[in-house]
């Protein structure tokens, strides 16, 4: 835990938020406030889970961003792995999708009216089960960013090589800069949120590196900054950020280059060349966004479970009183919803912000109310 | 959707597979997506896959400008 | 192992397999109750039933857990554990070397903390009804004098103690399951807290309250002692005994340790005054070595809040629904 621990100390911690104090009086002497998008949902996590917000100046707004898988996947998506469920195929699954409601249901529900619904740590897992189960098929339900991509790939290589028939990916494979792309271009967008700066994913910047980032920063001006997961990891960052205000001067900085190469990680991006073409995709909260998702390509078609179970998906059906599109935008606090805690709770959520481990309404939810 | 945690890889296993540790904890992970993988490298093992290697000695540098910061704090008068 | 209908079958396996390990009066006689003499005029009973997957984990098996989770209920409460009831629902095909080592199990920990199993019952059901084994045991324990334990008593500055390290056998039992490739993991802390009770009667109504730390881990407990209110809590995220085994896993799998069970440790609330010398009674005894204040009572109603290594408070909720392996 030594890589771990050494990112998580009091005094650090005191000495870093000290420093933000300072150069946020110096950032906003006109009583302007500072916008800062989280764009990856485990930064979200960790911020609330660490009570970072707690310990901001009133003056740094953190929004989160659109890089919560679960969040953005359309319930459309939901349905299909109901009827995969339904046409006798073992779904396998992250443990993070089980609650999520799909048009009518969740898979929860599915599993407890006696739909075969796997949890799986690791997609490796899944592999396993096609191998015990010879007479069944096997799906395991692929939602995630680059991330999470590259492992899957990884899966259906090692799929490929053993000459497994019975599995299949539904994929829901998303990337993260054209979704930045769609929300900074937006006008309305632009004019109600408007962003000063944005933290940046640890580990898909792991995977894709640190050049993807450089066309949308220099676009819009932003300053932005890489940053790790753990608590130092982030205040830190936000140190650089604001130093970077300081300067005037917007740039980009990897501030995770324990992990982060400039080039990301070749191999997995090489991998995920191999495997996925990238396509366009529907997302929830952004629409549709060009160039977003991934999907297999023709040579390793026969792991695709909407080929290969001819399967139509369809965009889903979502409850109009739910505010996760705009939560998912940053156009809308989770606490502004007029459903949280109220009607949506954890226990009973309408949308997937609040099911979500890293949703920015299960956050606020769990770690944040009046905290 | 990108938790992580550092661990080493203690054996390397055919296949592109291989064991990692940390405090006792052991777990077999996929190597697939590491470049040329040695015994002693630390990893980022995410959903039982290594998706990058940590590099020891930016953790280490990042790790004592952290402790020269805490040793700053202990001497600066509370406000 | 053979489904039994109460005939030849279900009498010999009690007789090979169950009596011979547990040579208490009243169970040899094979009535069906049993007749126990009470020297107290308060008693404390508890009934659990123990219903886990692996059967067998790293630290522990079901029977272990069977007996040392009732008995640390009843001590928890009170209560001194005398007698145990023992029930058995087995799952026809169940490997006989399996029971064996569950009742092996069950011998030793009734045998180390001195209680009697004094009534029994067991059941085979045919393949497929059950998984594997269910346990149900029952305790009567004498009242502890001294203790007056209410969630009502706590007042604001109380101190919140832990008896040792939180969370292994929750974090035991995830890593042993199958489907994780897992190969050295957290040890689970299946244990009585009987001793760590006893050691504390002195103290009597300085100690407010004890729990042990079950499903739903300390956030549960705690929640359950404050309540709806007047009364909150806030505990320090780094007093908080882990073992770095449950710490690594926790983290592999998303999993907040707060919400995580643990099968031997203890949860208390006393006086401030005493904190000091109740951490250090419990320090004294080998299975309460890593004792610590971990918090306190406020008067924040029924608010948890955790101060975490950035010095701020996030609230901690009470833990929904089972625990999943996440990646985010």
């Amino acid at each position: 835990m030594r890589y771990i621990d050494a990112f998580r100390q009091p005094d650090t911690a005191a000495y870093l938020l000290g420093e933000i104090d300072t150069l946020t009086r110096r950032v906003c002497s006109r009583g302007k406030s500072i916008r800062i998008m989280e764009v990856c949902g485990t930064h979200t996590m960790a911020i609330a889970r660490h009570a970072i917000r707690a310990g901001l100046p009133a003056s740094i707004e953190l929004i989160s961003g659109p890089g919560c898988p679960v969040c953005v996947t359309d319930p459309g998506y939901i349905d299909a792995a109901h009827e995969l469920a339904e046409n006798d195929c073992i779904v396998a699954s992250f443990g993070d999708m089980l609650r999520v409601p799909g048009s009518s249901k969740t898979l929860a529900d599915a599993q407890a009216t006696g739909a075969q619904i796997e949890i799986c740590y690791s997609p490796a897992e899944a592999l396993r089960l096609s191998k015990i189960n010879p007479h069944r098929e096997v799906v395991f339900l692929g939602v995630g960013f680059e991330t999470t991509t590259a492992p899957l790939c990884a899966l259906i290589i090692r799929a490929a090589r053993e000459g497994i028939q019975n599995f299949s990916l539904l994929t829901g494979l998303k990337r993260i800069v054209p979704a930045l792309w769609s929300l900074l271009e937006n006008p309305v967008q632009a004019e109600a949120n408007p962003i000063d700066g944005l933290l940046l994913p640890a580990h898909v910047s792991a995977v894709i590196g640190v050049g993807p980032y450089i066309p949308i920063v220099t676009r819009f001006g932003l300053y932005a900054v890489i940053a790790g997961f753990e608590p130092l990891d982030i205040l830190y960052a936000l140190v650089e950020m604001l130093q970077q205000m300081v300067s005037g001067k917007p740039a980009l900085t990897n501030h995770y280059n324990r992990v982060v190469q400039e080039t990301g990680n070749p191999k997995a991006m090489q991998l995920i060349n191999l495997c996925l073409n990238v396509q366009d995709g529907l997302w929830r909260g952004l629409g549709p966004v060009p160039q977003s998702t991934y999907g297999l390509k023709p040579a390793y078609r026969r792991f695709d479970a909407v080929s290969k179970f001819g399967l139509h998906i369809r965009p889903g059906r979502t409850d109009p009183r739910c505010g996760c599109n705009d939560v998912i935008r940053g156009m809308l606090r989770p606490t502004a919803c007029r459903l949280f805690a109220s009607t949506c709770t954890p226990e009973h959520a309408v949308g997937p912000c609040m099911i979500s481990a890293e949703g920015s309404c299960s956050a606020a939810y769990r770690y944040e109310r009046d905290a | 959707m990108c938790l992580a945690v550092p661990m080493k890889i203690i054996s390397l296993e055919p296949g592109d597979r291989g064991v990692v540790e940390s405090d006792g904890v052991r777990y077999d992970t996929d190597l697939m997506l590491i470049e040329e993988p040695r015994i002693g490298d630390y990893v980022i093992v995410h959903a039982g896959y290594a998706i990058e290697k940590l590099k020891i000695e930016e953790a280490e540098e990042r790790i004592e400008l952290f402790r020269r910061m805490a040793a700053l704090i202990k001497t600066r008068p509370l406000p | 192992m053979e489904h039994g209908g109460g005939g030849k079958a279900s009498r010999e396996l009690i007789e090979h397999e169950i009596l011979r390990r547990f040579e208490s009066r009243p169970l040899l006689d094979l009535a069906d109750g049993a007749t126990l003499e009470v020297s107290s005029n308060q008693i404390v009973m508890s009934t659990d039933s123990y219903v886990v997957h692996p059967l067998s984990f790293p630290g522990g098996d079901i029977g272990k857990l069977s007996v040392y989770g009732t008995i640390n209920d009843l001590a928890v409460s009170g209560g001194r554990p005398r007698w145990l009831s023992l029930a058995f629902i087995l799952e026809e095909g169940l490997s006989i070397s399996l029971l064996e080592q569950v009742l092996d199990n069950i011998q030793a920990a009734v045998k180390e903390c001195r209680v009697e199993i004094v009534t029994g019952d067991t059941k085979v059901v045919p393949r497929g009804r059950c998984d594997g084994m269910y346990i149900n045991t029952t305790g009567i324990g004498e009242k502890i004098e001294g203790f007056s334990l209410s969630s009502q008593n706590i007042r604001p500055k109380d101190r919140i103690v832990v008896s040792g390290s939180l969370g292994d056998h929750g974090m035991a039992v995830m890593a042993a399951r199958e489907n994780l490739a897992i190969q050295a993991g957290p040890i689970s802390d299946t244990a009585s807290v009987h001793r760590l009770v006893e050691s504390l009667a002195e103290f009597g109504p300085a100690i407010r309250f004890m729990r042990d730390p079950t499903r739903g881990g300390l956030a549960a407990t705690v929640h359950e002692c404050i309540g709806k209110g007047p009364r909150g809590a806030r505990i320090n995220e780094v007093d908080l005994p882990f073992s770095p085994q449950a710490r690594v896993v926790a983290e592999m799998l998303g999993i907040d340790l707060l919400h995580v069970a643990s099968e031997g440790k203890m949860i208390l609330v006393c006086d401030a005054a005493a904190a000091d010398a109740v951490t250090k009674r419990l320090r004294s005894l080998p299975e309460g070595k890593e004792a610590a204040i971990i918090g306190e009572i406020t008067d924040q109603p029924g608010r948890l809040t955790l101060v975490t290594s950035t010095g701020h408070q996030r609230l901690v909720a009470f833990p929904q629904g089972d625990l999943l392996p996440r990646i985010c």
